[in-house]
């Protein structure tokens, strides 16, 4: 009994811009571990230029989401529409448009974060120049010749952000991003993967009043179901996923 | 996907020329196996069929270790999870694989053989070294080829360490069968290449039959 | 509930291995030189010829399972397998009994068949490990099929290379039925081949819906602790009046 136009989380007055296909269109989406349901029956449909809060505990299946969303999991049912192209037949046109920033930042040790991200550059065939400059936006020019190995988790997650948007996506899709940043790092990142990027986002969270605070709507799960989609509603948030 | 393919190859060399772990090890490996023939076959020069033999097992032994390291970078971290999520074809990731695997061991040949040769061998290598290096590098692109198959097989299981070994040496029993009949006559007193056209031929069969099936097969096995 | 035509093909392969085993035993001939023992030939071969059938089998299950991602090709590709592992060992056991009992060693390097075998038998040994190594069971079936076809298409080439060093050195029977096999053992031999080639595939039929049924089982019984697990009051939740749409546990 999915009502599908409660579900559409639309910005007040925004008239579709330029592109009319939301930035996520998803309809009874069913993920299988084995047996057992990771994801079942989950609907959603996000527009462009929004932020989509996604909460519950542990297991509750955003992380499988997100990485359904990032083409790294297939749908065992349903439909999944990103950016306009279908999964998983058009995986590979969603990838060069999607930015993903999990929980272990993707980079080789033994590289420095020029090397690192200049190897990601070349898969994406994205210019080398970007790279200085995201070493500089992040602050790590001084250390940029570094091997990852010596530098600190949190200096390796800024440049796992800076990986996620080398290729000027426009989507993110976020895992606990501010995990092991402190407030000036998070300050440095804000612009390139936060609510001023003007990206769309989709933002995998613990904290409900983080959640609360950025985004636009938010997805509760609970054992892979949906609980609660729509606007931030304080009361109803903390009641249901209070830790 | 040849760019992807060698930036992924590039970034592969760059790594292990600076951690220097695997094709020293192989190195190292393949020398210690020598003494232990030398003691367990209680021979001081080797020349034909045994000579062969102990030089292809070996190798063989060695490549074991070489497939094993193939994807430590990539196990690290979750960092496959990188190479698939860029919009490149997945079989280059095989062909990044392969061609770094065939380049250890053409290194490690480089080390192994002339030690070989000084440690154990009764003949002259130099004679015949043109054919010798043919035989190599025949055998090493099919080992290259299963090699990187099979250490994107075991990337996912428990037993890694357990599995290349098992499933790799009895897939590369033919590569021996061919390279060390080939490499026998090589190595014998008289040092004819004997039937080296054929066994060549069958070496490079079996290359192609391989690299085909890594190539139908290798997405499958990355996908989720 | 054997899927169609078990009945008939049990009955089939029933009859083929009793015409089979009476014409070993009467009406073949006595080998002149290896004596009664000669007869092992009926089963080592033809275990030996459908065991090799049932690998490629195998690897083709296996690809394509990974074409269309049904998981029921992977079943027929495991139990192919798993049926083929056995017919292998058949195959090595009487393999060595014949040896002794012919040339006086449990084993001989001149039979390529024989030596295949223990190279292929080494091999799908790792076919159960690696699958039971990998939990997730998607990407289990995906590992398993892509050995199943690289294994598969190794049984032949494997094959080749053997036969291609191994000097000839003893007769085998298996040459000597190109050059003069009498009638009489050529015939039981073929009855002999139809028979194990019957009893794999009717073995094949009752293993695959054996486990077909226990997987049917489990997905119910899944399904049945899923359906228990939401039919419990979610703890926290209370339907407050115009708030979005929540779907409740339908």
């Amino acid at each position: 009994m999915s009502d599908r136009s409660a579900l559409t989380v639309e910005a007040p007055g925004a008239g579709g811009v330029g592109a009319s296909e939301p930035a996520i269109a998803i309809e009874a989406l069913e993920r299988r571990y084995g047996e057992r349901l990771a994801l079942s029956d989950v609907s959603l449909t996000l527009e462009r230029g929004l932020t989509l809060g996604v909460l519950g505990s542990n297991g509750a299946g955003k992380s499988t989401l997100l990485r359904v969303l990032a083409t790294l999991l297939r749908p065992h049912a349903g439909s999944v529409r990103v950016l306009g192209a279908a999964l998983p037949a058009e995986a590979d046109s969603v990838r060069a448009r999607v930015g993903f920033l999990g929980h272990e930042p993707l980079l080789y040790r033994e590289l420095s974060a020029r090397e690192n991200l200049r190897f990601q550059a070349r898969l994406h065939g994205v210019a080398a120049a970007r790279v200085g400059e995201l070493l500089a936006a992040i602050g790590l020019e001084r250390r940029a010749s570094d091997p990852v190995r010596e530098l600190s988790r949190g200096m390796a997650q800024r440049i796992g952000a800076a990986r996620a948007v080398l290729h000027d996506p426009e989507l993110l899709l976020l895992d606990e991003p501010r995990s092991g940043l402190d407030p000036a790092a998070w300050e440095r990142l804000e612009p390139l993967i936060g609510r001023s990027s003007g990206r769309t986002r989709v933002l995998v969270t613990h904290d409900v009043e983080a959640a609360l605070a950025e985004c636009d709507a938010v997805l509760g799960l609970r054992a892979g179901r949906v609980e609660y989609l729509g606007p931030p509603d304080g009361e109803r948030l903390r009641a249901l996923f209070r830790a | 996907m040849t760019r992807a393919a060698l930036a992924i190859l590039g970034k592969d060399l760059r790594i292990e020329l600076r951690t220097r772990e695997s094709v020293p090890a192989m190195a190292l490996f393949s020398v210690t196996v020598f003494v232990l023939f030398h003691y367990g076959l209680d021979r001081d020069s080797l020349d034909g069929a045994i000579a062969a033999g102990v030089l292809w097992v070996t190798l063989l032994l060695a490549t074991v270790l070489g497939v094993s390291r193939l994807f430590v970078t990539e196990r690290e971290q979750g960092g496959l999870d990188g190479l698939l999520l860029a919009p490149i074809d997945r079989t280059a990731v095989w062909v990044a694989k392969a061609a770094a695997l065939l380049l250890y061991l053409l290194l490690l040949e480089v080390v192994a053989v002339p030690a070989f040769a000084v440690l154990l061998l009764g003949t002259d290598l130099l004679a015949v070294l043109p054919e010798l290096v043919a035989v190599l590098v025949a055998a090493d692109v099919g080992l290259a080829a299963v090699g990187a198959l099979v250490a994107a097989l075991a990337v996912e299981t428990r037993a890694r360490d357990l599995i290349v070994p098992l499933l790799l040496l009895p897939l590369v029993v033919p590569v021996i069968i061919a390279a060390a009949a080939a490499t026998e006559p090589l190595l014998a007193p008289a040092q004819r290449p004997d039937e080296l056209g054929r066994w060549l031929l069958f070496l490079g069969l079996y290359d192609v039959v391989f690299i085909l099936v890594s190539v139908a097969v290798f997405d499958f096995l990355l996908e989720d | 509930m054997f899927g169609k035509g078990f009945a008939p093909l049990s009955i089939l392969t029933a009859v083929a291995v009793a015409a089979a085993a009476a014409m070993v035993f009467f009406y073949a001939p006595l080998d002149a030189d290896q004596g009664f023992i000669q007869k092992i030939f009926y089963v080592h071969v033809p275990m030996a010829i459908v065991g090799l059938l049932g690998f490629v089998a195998g690897g083709i299950f296996g690809f394509q399972h990974l074409r269309s991602g049904d998981r029921a090709h992977d079943l027929r590709s495991y139990v192919a397998i798993h049926l083929s592992i056995v017919l292998a060992v058949g195959v090595l056991a009487t393999g060595a009994i014949w040896a002794k009992a012919s040339w006086g060693h449990w084993w001989v390097w001149s039979e390529p068949m024989l030596t295949s075998y223990l190279i292929i038998f080494l091999l799908y040994c790792c076919y159960q490990p690696l699958r039971f190594s990998i939990e997730d069971p998607d990407r289990q079936a995906r590992a398993a099929s892509v050995f199943a076809v690289t294994a598969g298409v190794f049984v032949p080439v494997n094959f080749m290379a053997v036969r291609a060093v191994e000097s000839v050195t003893h007769p085998r029977v298996l040459s000597t039925a190109g050059s003069g096999m009498p009638a009489e053992m050529a015939v039981t031999f073929l009855v002999s081949l139809v028979a194990m080639a019957l009893l794999f595939a009717t073995l094949w039929k009752l293993e695959l819906s054996g486990k077909q049924a226990a997987i049917e089982l489990r997905r119910l019984r899944a399904r049945l602790e899923l359906d228990a697990e939401r039919s419990e009051p979610l703890a926290d939740a209370r339907p407050a009046p115009g708030a979005a749409a929540v779907p409740a546990g339908q």
